[in-house]
């Protein structure tokens, strides 16, 4: 490859093999997803917003549940992070591009028409799918909308574009280091998609499986999820979840990875305890794997069964201390500036917490069946998605974004941006503790009149949470077209890694020529 | 690209690819029948087993435990089905018949299959069948009426503080899935 810039026209995005147009798409792409998902939770908190049925009839409603989870989940979420990871793996272990170009091409292009496909069928006779993101049999085949057979095929091009986006990453990480780049001297972003990475391969095809029994059940006359010919619907659950707890972290190992980056540029100190992170983010890949049946304690599962899940769904709160405390150990005497990646990401370790004490709340078997399918569980897993993933994956975009254009975004727009997301997210959040410990639940469009104030107070927060989204898409998009330009490759004066040493803004192509490793320190 | 990476890239593509092919593979080769066994072996859900072959004849007369039918319907299932006797007592290890009443009460033919379930769970692995209309799909004619029998043994292993078992049948419109053949199917 000669030093040639990108191609011109349409086309470029089209064809593309480079991985920093291909990040860029990713990212474009998962903010549509978000902001398509995020008018959906809207249209919830808007229902919500009274006791009553004023706004949506419940059919709808169920829809826009279902929808906000899959959008969210499988559009914004994880396409983000992989297109981080397109982004920056390459950059960060000294490597030109990601190792299978062009599957990564063709890993982006299948993921908009199967998102197409997905948001169509909320215009089809019977609606869009209306049984919950977890798609829980036999609601999902003997009594779901025709449509169901789109979001099927749907689910199958998703699953597909992330098994070939974790091979190309693996791949990438596993044979194109730069010279002296061990594995122990990677940035820790790239340790924790490694690990994300062999999750997705791991837990894909589970998922696969369980849509493709799905799809059997209702066409071809088998009978998996159904009790009459031998079946059993709990079995669906089983299957579900078996990929399902080790989908919630491949959600969150990247963002774990993006905060471990920017705590200590802006503390100013290398990352403390780099060794037991690594091992750590391991150990709760491992534990992900038989921790699964946590979410089905009120199955009628035996005994053993709930105190084995029990235990072993406690045991995932030592490692994740490990590293809250390797955060917090790293900011401790540090010189710390509060510029908006930081504000994000003291939130996301704060905020991240309380969702894992939740957490534990409910992993304790007996408790868990007062709270079962309640708002507190709505609450615990919205403090781990958002104040986790979605909050890490700003800290990030504010982080790198300099990196990325050459220009610097508005540091005051940042931090308003953050501040009103911070109180929003709150104010949406934290009551559904209280009105699910009371017992309001989940995926119903009305409720009790004692839940009133609370669930206005939700909607509100969500209100305004969702318009400071369009304050951070107008500061990107300002910054993109109007940003101070800046050219020192450092851009932050505490940053460390092989990201920085190349010119802002990136050029097209990087370290085609591999790096010295043994100049900079790699990691943090 | 740098081509000293080009055939570990290769070889690394490929086993990944392998071991989603085998997961894949796992779900439907390992979780459906493991799943399927784990609750026959430990009575998981109260599922009971097949049909049991007699091997001993030991009648345990020192004990007494009740057992108790009761009948359930799948969604708006129109049949008429209840047991003809609701409690027998009876002693570990002897054989004893019941029956269950069963009338289509629609103007067309039907297919219905019933599926166990036992209570307590713990109570399913100890609890056989040795014939039970639950072992076939049952056709009944428009109107028609039928006594579908059962013959179970409690086993004498039972531990000693279950006194009581509920057996609960949930009967199942199957007209449409038995469409091809009205054969039996492997009720679990």
């Amino acid at each position: 490859m000669g030093a040639h810039g990108p191609a011109k026209g349409l086309t470029r995005w089209l064809f593309t093999t480079n991985h920093k147009d291909i990040g860029t798409m990713y990212l474009w792409f998962s903010f549509a997803m978000f902001l398509l998902g995020g008018s959906f939770a809207m249209i919830i908190r808007a229902e919500l917003f009274q006791p009553g049925l004023q706004i949506v009839e419940p059919e709808f409603f169920n829809q826009m549940t279902t929808m906000h989870g899959l959008v969210m989940v499988f559009g914004a979420i994880m396409p983000a992070f992989v297109g981080l990871a397109n982004w920056m793996i390459p950059l960060m272990i000294g490597a030109p591009d990601m190792a299978l170009p062009r599957m990564n091409n063709w890993s982006f292009w299948i993921l908009p028409p199967a998102f197409a496909l997905l948001a169509s069928t909320l215009f089809m006779e019977g609606g869009g799918p209306n049984f919950g993101w977890t798609f829980y049999a036999p609601l999902s085949t003997t009594y779901a909308p025709p449509s169901v057979t789109y979001f099927i095929f749907g689910v199958h091009i998703m699953g597909l574009s992330s098994i070939m986006g974790a091979i190309n990453i693996i791949a990438t990480i596993v044979n194109m280091r730069a010279p002296g780049m061990t594995y122990m001297k990677m940035p820790l972003f790239v340790w924790t998609w490694l690990i994300t990475a062999f999750l997705l391969v791991a837990v894909m095809p589970v998922l696969a499986g369980a849509v493709t029994m799905m799809l059997m059940d209702i066409h071809f006359g088998t009978s998996f999820f159904s009790a009459a010919g031998g079946g059993d619907p709990v079995l669906f659950q089983h299957v579900f979840w078996f990929f399902g707890h080790p989908e919630v972290y491949i959600i969150i190992l990247p963002g774990f990875g993006v905060v471990s980056q920017i705590i200590p540029t802006f503390s100013r100190k290398p990352l403390f305890g780099y060794d037991s992170m690594v091992y750590a983010t391991a150990s709760i890949a491992f534990l992900s794997f038989i921790v699964w049946a946590h979410h089905m304690y009120t199955v009628g599962m035996p005994i053993a069964g709930e105190l084995f899940f029990m235990y072993a769904t406690m045991l995932i709160a030592v490692p994740t201390a490990a590293k809250v405390f390797n955060w917090i150990t790293t900011m401790f005497k540090g010189s710390l500036t509060f510029e908006t990646p930081m504000l994000f990401s003291i939130a996301f370790v704060f905020l991240f917490t309380v969702g894992g004490f939740s957490g534990l709340m409910l992993a304790i078997a007996p408790a868990d069946f007062q709270y079962h399918d309640t708002y507190f569980v709505v609450a615990h897993f919205h403090y781990t998605m958002v104040a986790g993933a979605i909050f890490s994956m700003s800290a990030a975009v504010y982080y790198w974004l300099p990196k990325w254009t050459g220009k610097m975004y508005n540091e005051t727009m940042g931090k308003t941006h953050f501040w009103v997301s911070f109180v929003g997210f709150n104010l949406t959040f934290f009551p559904q503790h209280f009105v699910g410990l009371a017992g309001m639940p989940r995926r119903i469009p009305d409720y009790n009149l004692m839940f009133a104030d609370f669930n206005m107070m939700s909607s509100i927060g969500a209100f305004i949470y969702g318009a400071s989204q369009l304050l951070f898409l107008f500061n990107v998009v300002r910054t993109i077209t109007h940003g101070e330009k800046i050219d020192d490759p450092k851009v932050w004066d505490g940053a460390h890694g092989l990201e920085w040493t190349v010119p802002t803004p990136a050029p097209y192509h990087t370290f085609t020529t591999p790096p010295d490793v043994k100049e900079v320190e790699a990691h943090g | 690209m740098a081509e000293r990476t080009d055939k570990g890239i290769f070889y690394t593509a490929a086993k990944l690819m392998a071991v989603c092919v085998a997961m894949f593979a796992f779900v439907f080769v390992v979780m459906v029948p493991l799943y399927n066994v784990l609750c026959d072996v430990l009575g998981i859900n109260g599922k009971t087993g097949g049909r049991y072959e007699v091997t001993e004849n030991i009648i345990d007369t020192s004990r007494t435990v009740k057992v108790q039918f009761v009948a359930n319907f799948n969604e708006q299932m129109p049949w008429e089905f209840k047991p003809n006797t609701t409690v027998v007592k009876v002693h570990p290890g002897e054989a004893t018949n019941i029956t269950y009443f069963a009338r289509n009460t629609q103007p067309r033919d039907m297919v219905a299959q019933a599926i166990p379930s036992v209570v307590p769970s713990r109570a399913a692995e100890y609890f056989h069948k040795t014939e039970c209309f639950c072992f076939n799909r049952q056709p009944l004619v428009a109107g028609g009426e039928a006594d579908l029998g059962l013959q179970f043994i409690v086993d004498p292993d039972l531990p000693k503080d279950i006194h009581t078992i509920t057996l609960s049948y949930t009967i199942f419109d199957v007209t449409e899935m038995a469409q091809p053949q009205s054969d039996s199917v492997a009720a679990r």
